[in-house]
């Protein structure tokens, strides 16, 4: 497209200016990506930045309001998941979907089992045909064991036999390392190597700069739904891509207020549950804001749901200025002053069918409510200064919650939460599928907050949201804390390094 | 190295082996229970096992088992048909009334069944599909339309074998080998439906997507053409079942089949099929059924009372579902375990 030279062959798959929007959101609005046979090429960008969107595009789920999608230089429009599957299109997931009380044979050849008599499904053949990709692929999976019960990283060789058994040109692999361990990286990184030996064009997406530079050859930077950059690898630093991505001064995106920090508000002391995280301890200060970062899978959430009390802890002990918890009682959390913004707020946060208004002040009804009765007016009144308060943007009040954006909806959830006055604010994931503006907003309300005194535990995979904002990083692996580094000491590479266990690649 | 002979070290689904053998060999359990069961009450009264008391045991079968089959692969796609009663009682006045008014053959009659039990599974499909509302919801209504539609065509009136074609009541009583003709038909049907499941692509499809809906949209299948094959299917079913009913019974009103809906269910989970989909077999539904008939038959004969019957069919129902649920929760501590240290 634009600094390169055109290479002598064109591209297997191209996209062109693809513009996808969701309601008032803009997930894309110009994106270019070119794919070449025989060559890995790397998405990256910030969450948010539109790569899902345009993967989605790609394997036939979304269909591009604008811009064209085509293949050996044919435009095509693809009707459904099947029409870009037959076109030589696979996507391998970050969570593979797989049919669990289904075989792995049958996983990899749903809908085009080999047929024998009578159009009978020829099992023998097909466990043949099973054995022999994994055996291509070198890797030893048992062809008639049900799918239920496979690591990641299994399912997502699963998944990379069954593209390869489609004779699958172009493979899209959507952040496929963020749960895998060492080795099965390497193990991944040999089957894609071999596989782009073959002549595949493989889009490779990740937020880590040593994978990248790994496996390879070129890189494209997204950024709030447009392409950015294409460039070899060789030409680029990781700097300039990272810079590209955030676009933006760092200072702007994570306005952190310098705070003294008070006295120790949460004590956290070997909080253990079987199977998610083990002997966890920390504390956070008052106007302090600690980050608990990780992989996926690393047992964060786990943690901060067993400090308010909503997964029962095995062990351990949790005091909030002093008083102990009881535990599995989330309640009394939040009466000690404790609030915790949860992952997932459209499953967990708000009651999406319920106005801005009920979820606002759902909280303090108890407080709002006069003999008992909630009265509509101190209920509007609260909810209207709360939101002003966060700048949320609403239609009217007794709008329901689901019609607001990803970000408007984590404000009304702030607001909630804010409302009850906590001394400990846990947030987890509070950006995640936010807009970059409103990131920023988001951003700078916990900074505040943190300048008035509240305590923040902040759980986060955006590893420049953990570094912008954090006072300390707690980095966990595999249910543990792996290390603790402090403002200065955090960089991209000392967090990644705690939170993989290994060293940096190349 | 060759990839079937490295099996990975961790190869069952449960991290339990003996979970994984209960699991597998389910059938067996059953068909163990229905030994026992038979055995003690053949020992406590011989006269269990003769043979007009088996044949009574398998007419009585016959209709829950060729609705369990149809049930069985609405299930596994995470569904659930409540109007197969009504389907049948449809059927069942329908095709009397057709027999009565025209004298038809035996095996028109079964075509006529299955038609109008088909066109009712259409409409299920339909809705569902088409209107997306949920298969417990659909059914339930067109339990009570259909329902209504038999009343209201029959009235008070009822169709008595004497208003029945002679070969068709035949065909009802008739056996060979001791072996009731209708409970012939329902076990060629399950030897179908069975095989369908198992063995054809469409089949394997149903499974998909009771086991996963969004990875199998992801993977092509087509959802739509499925379920609405896997409902129709099941009320085909049901309407075919309408048939045997009036073959068997001879008489028909129209309550016919009134409440079997809840009996076909219970003998489904009973036999292993995971009410929440993607897994089970048409052999272990139909080994359910015929454990709830040998149940019903087997308690009077030991002067058993009839609450208890109800009891034992509920608690077999609740350690079927609870056997699924700890073979889940196995499974998935299973993956956590492996997941938390791998290599």
């Amino acid at each position: 497209m634009s600094a390169l030279p055109d290479p002598a062959p064109p591209p297997v798959a191209s996209l062109r200016g693809v513009a996808k929007s969701f309601g008032a959101v803009r997930a894309l609005r110009g994106a270019d990506l070119d794919l070449y046979a025989g060559e890995v090429h790397a998405l990256v960008g910030e969450n948010g930045a539109g790569k899902s969107t345009l993967i989605k595009v790609l394997a036939g789920l979304h269909r591009p309001d604008a811009g064209t999608v085509a293949l050996d230089g044919e435009p095509v429009a693809f009707a459904d998941t099947a029409a870009a599957m037959a076109a030589g299109i696979a996507v391998i997931y970050q969570e593979p979907a797989l049919f669990g009380d289904l075989t792995v044979a049958e996983n990899l050849f749903i809908g085009r089992q080999p047929k024998g008599r009578f159009g009978l499904i020829d099992r023998a053949a097909m466990r043949r045909d099973a054995a022999a990709l994994f055996a291509r692929l070198g890797v030893p999976l048992d062809p008639d064991r049900p799918a239920k019960g496979l690591s990641i990283a299994d399912q997502q060789l699963v998944e990379i036999a069954k593209a390869l058994s489609r004779h699958a040109r172009v493979l899209v692999m959507d952040e496929p390392t963020a749960a895998l361990s060492g080795v099965e990286v390497e193990r991944l990184f040999g089957v894609v190597r071999a596989l782009r030996e073959d002549g595949a064009a493989v889009l490779f997406i990740s937020h880590r700069f040593d994978e990248v530079e790994a496996l390879c050859q070129r890189v494209t930077v997204m950024r709030d739904g447009a392409h950015v950059s294409t460039d070899l690898l060789a030409d680029v630093t990781v700097d300039r891509l990272v810079r590209r991505m955030v676009g933006r001064d760092l200072g702007a995106m994570f306005p952190k207020q310098e705070v003294e920090p008070g006295e120790v508000v949460l004590e956290v002391e070997g909080v253990t549950r079987e199977g998610r995280c083990r002997d966890v301890s920390f504390t956070v200060r008052a106007g302090e804001i600690v980050a608990l970062a990780g992989l996926v899978g690393a047992g964060r959430s786990e943690v901060v749901q067993a400090v308010f009390g909503i997964e029962p802890r095995d062990a351990g002990r949790v005091r909030v200025g002093g008083r102990e918890l009881p535990q599995g009682n989330p309640r009394a959390a939040i009466r000690a002053g404790v609030a915790l913004v949860p992952e997932d707020r459209r499953q967990q946060g708000l009651l999406l069918d319920l106005s801005v208004m009920r979820n606002a002040t759902v909280t303090r009804q108890r407080s709002l409510a006069r003999f008992g009765f909630l009265t509509g007016g101190a209920e509007r009144r609260a909810a209207r200064d709360w939101s002003a308060r966060l700048n949320v943007k609403y239609g009217r009040l007794t709008d329901a919650a689901g019609t607001l954006s990803g970000g408007n909806q984590q404000k009304v959830v702030l607001a909630k939460w804010l409302a009850t006055d906590p001394k400990v604010l846990i947030v987890d994931e509070p950006t995640r599928g936010i807009d970059v503006g409103t990131k920023a907003e988001v951003h700078r309300l916990l900074s505040g907050l943190a300048a008035d005194g509240v305590a923040v535990l902040m759980v986060s995979s955006e590893l420049l949201e953990v570094l912008g904002m954090a006072d300390r990083v707690l980095v966990m692996r595999e249910g543990r804390i792996a290390g603790e580094l402090d403002r200065a000491e955090a960089t991209e590479e000392s967090v990644m390094f705690l939170a993989t266990g290994r060293e940096a690649a190349a | 190295m060759t990839a079937v002979e490295a099996r990975s070290d961790s190869a069952t689904a449960t991290g339990s082996a003996v979970l994984d053998l209960v699991l597998r060999f389910r059938a067996l359990g059953l068909v163990l229970a229905l030994a026992v069961l038979v055995g003690v009450t053949a020992s406590l009264n011989p006269r269990f096992l003769s043979g007009q008391s088996v044949r009574d045991l398998l007419f009585a079968a016959a209709v829950t088992l060729l609705l369990a089959c149809g049930m069985t692969v609405v299930v596994l796609t995470r569904g659930i048909d409540l109007s197969v009663g009504s389907v049948l009682g449809l059927s069942a006045y329908v095709t009397g009334s057709a027999l009565s008014a025209t004298g038809m053959a035996v095996p028109l009659a079964l075509l006529l069944g299955l038609a109008v039990g088909a066109v009712c599974g259409a409409l299920n499909g339909a809705i569902i599909h088409f209107g997306r509302v949920p298969p417990l919801v659909a059914t339930l209504g067109t339990l009570y339309v259909l329902r209504g539609v038999v009343y209201f065509a029959a009235g008070g009136s009822r169709i008595n074998a004497s208003d029945l074609p002679r070969a068709f009541l035949d065909f009802g009583s008739g056996h060979v080998l001791g072996v009731p003709y209708l409970f012939a038909v329902s076990v060629l049907v399950l030897a179908a439906v069975g095989v369908f499941l198992g063995r054809y692509r469409a089949g394997r499809d149903l499974y998909a997507l009771g086991s996963n809906p969004e990875a199998a949209r992801l993977a092509g299948v087509p959802a739509g053409r499925r379920l609405m094959t896997a409902y129709v299917l099941s009320g085909a079913l049901a309407g075919l079942g309408g048939v045997l009913y009036a073959a068997r019974f001879g008489t028909v009103d129209a309550s016919a089949g009134y409440g079997i809906e809840l009996d076909v269910v219970a003998a489904v989970v009973v036999g292993g099929v995971a009410i929440f989909g993607g897994s089970g077999t048409a052999l272990g539904a139909g080994l359910g059924a015929l454990l709830l008939t040998v149940i019903d038959n087997a308690l009077p004969v030991l002067r058993i009372d009839q609450f208890w019957q109800q009891a034992i069919v509920g608690a077999l129902i609740l350690a079927a579902i609870a056997l699924d649920r700890l073979v889940s929760v196995r499974a998935a501590r299973a993956l956590r375990r492996k997941g938390s240290h791998v290599d």
